[in-house]
C-alpha cells in the first residue's frame, strides 16, 4: 500500500512537473509550426531570475516570506514577456513560414547563444532560493512518506494552469481567433486575423510557461549552468508522446511519462533511464501522430 | 585560345589569409617566446564547471601568477619554473571525450605547450591517457576518479596523476561508516548512473561487505546525470528505511539532493554519506541536517592540514576569489607543484625538457598545501595520500559550517599494492593495508 501510494505521488508530483516543461513548448509548436530548441534556456532563464530575486529578498530578511512566491510568478512573468517578445519581434517574425528544419536549427543557434548569455550574466556559480521550498512544510502521507508540501502545490498549480489554457483556446474570443490560425493560417488571414500579432502573443505565452516551469522548480534545486538543455530533451519526449501542438496531449504525455517512471524508480530503479524513452517509443510505434496528434493531409 | 578576364578576387580573401598567418605565426611564436607553457584543462562551463572547473581554474591562474613573481613559500620559492616563466593555456573540458582527444593533440602539437595539467572527466582521462604516451608529453591527470586510468597505460612514461582515485574514497568511507556508526545494519544508494557513480557505489559496498558482512543494502536508486528532481527516488529510499545512504553526486545534483531530501526530512533519521560532500560544505547552510558524513576526495578543502604552503594557499585563494578554495583548487595545486617539484629535481638550470620532467616525477614525494604527496603507486606514476571524512555541522548563530569527528585514513590503508586490481584486493580483505 505504501508503494502504490508512492507511486501515485511521485507519478502525480512529476507529471504535474513535466506538463509546466511541455505546455510552452507545445503551444507554440502549435500555433507558429515552430519547434523551438530554445525552449529549455527560457526555462533557464525563469530559474535563474527566480533565484537571484528571491536570494535577493531573503539576503534582507525583513518581508513577510509568503511574498517570494509572488516573486518567483512575478520574475517568471518578466523574464519571460521580455526573452519572448525580443526573440520573436527581433528574429523569428523575419521566417515566419519557413521550413520547420530551418526553424529547430535557428532555435537550435538560439539555444547555444542563451545558454552562453546566461554564463555571461549569471556566471557559473550555482544559484539557491530554496527557502519558498522549506516554508510550506511537510505533508504526511501513510506511515512512512513524507512530501514537500510546495510539491504538492505544484500539482494545484499546474491543474490550474492547464484549466486556463483549455478556456481560453475553447471559451473566449481570442482562443478562437487562436484555434483558426491553427487550422489554417492562410484563410485567417484572409478573414481578417492579425497573425503576426497573434505569433508574437503564443510566443511570449510560450516562452512565460518555460519560464515559469524554471521559476517554480528554482527552489527545489541548485540552478547551475546546463539546466536548459537537460529539460529540453524531457519536454521533446512529453510533447511527442502526447502529440506534438496539443494541450490535452502535453497532459496525457506528462502523466503517462511520469506514472511510468514512478513505476520504475520503486519496482526496477536500474530500468529508470530507459523508461521514459521506452513509453515514446511504444506510443510513436503504434501512433506516429502521438496520443492527441492528428494525421496531417498532404497538401499538393 | 581565349583567356577569360581573371576574377577579381573578393576583398575579404587577403585579410583571411593574413589573419589564418598571423594566427599560425602567433601559435609558433607562442612556442618560442622562452615561457614554459603548460597546457590547463578544465571544465569552464556545463554542470562540472561551477563545482569543480572553474575553482581548478582559478587556482591554476593564482598559483602560476604567484610562482612566476616567485612569491610561494620554500621549497618553491624560485621564480617560474626553473627559473623560466610560466605561460598557461586554458582550454574548456566540456565537449566530451573525442573533442577532448583533438584539444589535446592541439594543445601539444599546435599550441606547441611544454606539460599538460587537466581533466576531471573520467572518460576524458581514459581517452587522453594512450594519447599522452604516444605524443611524449608529460600529461598530469589533476582530478578524474577512474580506477581505469594504469590499466589503459599498464607501462606509462609521461602520463601522471597527481590525485587519487575513487577506490581509496569508498574504502575510507566505509572504513569511517563502520567506526561511527557501528551498529549499522542497513544501507542505500543513489548513485548518478555512469561509470563514477557506479564504480563508487560498487567500491563501498565491495568494501563494506568485507569490513561488515551482515550489512544488508535496502535499496540502489540510479537517476540519470544532472536529473536535478529527485522525488520519487526519495520516495523510495524513505520507503526501504535504510540506516545510511551512500552518494557519489556531486555539483548541483548533490545540493538538490539534500535540499530535497532535506524538505521532505529523509535525512532526520538516517545519515547520508557523501563522498564528494566537500564541495557543498561552504554553501549547505541549514539545508543539509548536521551529522552528514562529508568527504574531501583527500585531504583538500576543509580537511587540508595547516602547513606553510596552505597558509598561503587558502588566505591568498580566498582573498581573491571571495570564497574558500575547495577540493579541486587544492588538487589542481598540487599538480602544478608537482611539476615544478620533478623540473627543478635534478637542479639542472633553464627550460626543462619532458624527460627532464618524467624523471623527475617518477616517484618523486614532494609537498603540497593538503601535506606530503608520494608519487609510489603504477611504477612512480600514481599519487598516494591520506584521505579523510568528517560530519558537517552548521551553526546557525555564526553562519558558519565545519566539518567535525575528522578520521584520516593513510593511503597504504587504502590502496592495494602496485600490480593488484582494487576489487580483487577488496574481495581478498585488504591484504597488506597498513592502518593505524
Amino acid at each position: 500500500m505504501t508503494n502504490l501510494l508512492a507511486i501515485l505521488f511521485d507519478g502525480a508530483i512529476y507529471a504535474s512537473w513535466l506538463f509546466l516543461v511541455a505546455a510552452g513548448l507545445t503551444i507554440i509548436y502549435g500555433v507558429m509550426r515552430v519547434l523551438n530548441m530554445a525552449h529549455g534556456s527560457f526555462y533557464a532563464i525563469g530559474a535563474y531570475s527566480a533565484a537571484s530575486l528571491v536570494g535577493w529578498y531573503f539576503s534582507g530578511q525583513t518581508g513577510n516570506p509568503y511574498w517570494s512566491y509572488l516573486l518567483l510568478l512575478g520574475s517568471a512573468l518578466v523574464a519571460g514577456t521580455l526573452v519572448g517578445v525580443a526573440i520573436e519581434r527581433g528574429l523569428l517574425r523575419f521566417l515566419h513560414g519557413k521550413d520547420e528544419i530551418l526553424m529547430v536549427i535557428v532555435t537550435y543557434a538560439l539555444l547555444l547563444i542563451l545558454e552562453d548569455v546566461t554564463k555571461l550574466v549569471w556566471g557559473v556559480d550555482p544559484y539557491f532560493a530554496n527557502q519558498p521550498y522549506r516554508l510550506l512544510g511537510q505533508t504526511e502521507v501513510g506511515a512512512v512518506l513524507r512530501f514537500a508540501t510546495y510539491d504538492l502545490a505544484l500539482i494545484v498549480v499546474t491543474v490550474a494552469i492547464g484549466l486556463t489554457a483549455w478556456f481560453v483556446l475553447n471559451r473566449t474570443n481570442k482562443g478562437r481567433l487562436l484555434r483558426a490560425v491553427i487550422h489554417d493560417r492562410e484563410i485567417a488571414v484572409a478573414m481578417g486575423v492579425n497573425v503576426d500579432a497573434m505569433f508574437t502573443v503564443t510566443f511570449a505565452i510560450g516562452s512565460v510557461l518555460g519560464a515559469l516551469a524554471g521559476a517554480l522548480t528554482a527552489p527545489a534545486i541548485s540552478v547551475t549552468p546546463g539546466i536548459g538543455v537537460e529539460v529540453i530533451v524531457l519536454a521533446f519526449a512529453v510533447v511527442v508522446v502526447g502529440g506534438l501542438g496539443s494541450i490535452g496531449g502535453a497532459a496525457a504525455g506528462a502523466v503517462l511519462v511520469g506514472l511510468a517512471r514512478s513505476v520504475a524508480v520503486h519496482m526496477a530503479p536500474e530500468m529508470e533511464l530507459f523508461v521514459i524513452y521506452g513509453v515514446m517509443f511504444l506510443v510513436l510505434a503504434f501512433r506516429p501522430q502521438g496520443l492527441f496528434g492528428q494525421t496531417l493531409v498532404r497538401r499538393i | 585560345m581565349q583567356h577569360l578576364p581573371r576574377k577579381p578576387s573578393h576583398p575579404i580573401r587577403p585579410i583571411a589569409v593574413a589573419l589564418s598567418l598571423a594566427l599560425a605565426a602567433g601559435a609558433v611564436g607562442a612556442a618560442d617566446n622562452g615561457k614554459y607553457r603548460i597546457g590547463i584543462v578544465t571544465f569552464l562551463s556545463g554542470a562540472a564547471a561551477g563545482p569543480f572547473g572553474v575553482p581548478a581554474a582559478n587556482a591554476a591562474k593564482l598559483t602560476v601568477d604567484t610562482l612566476n613573481a616567485g612569491k610561494l613559500p620554500a621549497p618553491y620559492n624560485v621564480k617560474g619554473i626553473n627559473g623560466v616563466e610560466i605561460e598557461t593555456v586554458i582550454i574548456d573540458e566540456a565537449g566530451g571525450a573525442t573533442k577532448q582527444t583533438e584539444e589535446f593533440r592541439n594543445l601539444v602539437q599546435r599550441q606547441k605547450v611544454d606539460a599538460v595539467i587537466g581533466y576531471i572527466s573520467s572518460g576524458d582521462c581514459l581517452a587522453i591517457a594512450p594519447a599522452a604516451e604516444e605524443l611524449k608529453v608529460p600529461t598530469i591527470f589533476f582530478d578524474c576518479g577512474t580506477s581505469k586510468v594504469f590499466e589503459t597505460v599498464k607501462n606509462p612514461k609521461y602520463l601522471f596523476r597527481t590525485g587519487l582515485d575513487a577506490v581509496v574514497d569508498n574504502v575510507a568511507a566505509a572504513r569511517y561508516v563502520v567506526e561511527t556508526r557501528p551498529q549499522l545494519k542497513t544501507v542505500a544508494s543513489i548513485q548518478q548512473n555512469y561509470a563514477w557513480g557506479q564504480d563508487s557505489w560498487n567500491d563501498f559496498i565491495l568494501a563494506l561487505k568485507q569490513i561488515k558482512p551482515d550489512v544488508k543494502v535496502v535499496s540502489e536508486q540510479w537517476p540519470k546525470l544532472a536529473q536535478g528532481q529527485y522525488g520519487a527516488e526519495i520516495s523510495a529510499l524513505s520507503v526501504s528505511n535504510p540506516d545510511v545512504i551512500h552518494s557519489s553526486f556531486w555539483g548541483g545534483d548533490m545540493e538538490a539532493l539534500m535540499q530535497q531530501g532535506g524538505a521532505r526530512g529523509l535525512f532526520d533519521k538516517r545519515i547520508a554519506v557523501l563522498t564528494a560532500g566537500e564541495t557543498g560544505v561552504e554553501r549547505f547552510k541549514d539545508q543539509v541536517p548536521n551529522g552528514t558524513i562529508v568527504g574531501g576526495r583527500g585531504p583538500f578543502g576543509a580537511f587540508a592540514p595547516k602547513n606553510a604552503l596552505n597558509d598561503w594557499f587558502r588566505p591568498a585563494f580566498t582573498a581573491q576569489y571571495k570564497e574558500p578554495p575547495t577540493y579541486p583548487a587544492y588538487k589542481m595545486v598540487q599538480a602544478i607543484l608537482g611539476l615544478k617539484a620533478a623540473a627543478e629535481k635534478g637542479g639542472k638550470a633553464g627550460m626543462p625538457g619532458a624527460e627532464q620532467v618524467v624523471q623527475g616525477l617518477t616517484g618523486l614525494s614532494f609537498e603540497a598545501p593538503s601535506g606530503t604527496v608520494q608519487m609510489s603507486r603504477a611504477k612512480g606514476h600514481q599519487a598516494v595520500q591520506s584521505v579523510s571524512f568528517g560530519e558537517y555541522q552548521y551553526d546557525a548563530k555564526s553562519g558558519k559550517a565545519s566539518v567535525t569527528k575528522v578520521k584520516t585514513y593513510a593511503g597504504d590503508c587504502l590502496m592495494p599494492p602496485d600490480g593488484t586490481a582494487p576489487a580483487d584486493w577488496i574481495k581478498a580483505g585488504f591484504p597488506g593495508a597498513k592502518c593505524n
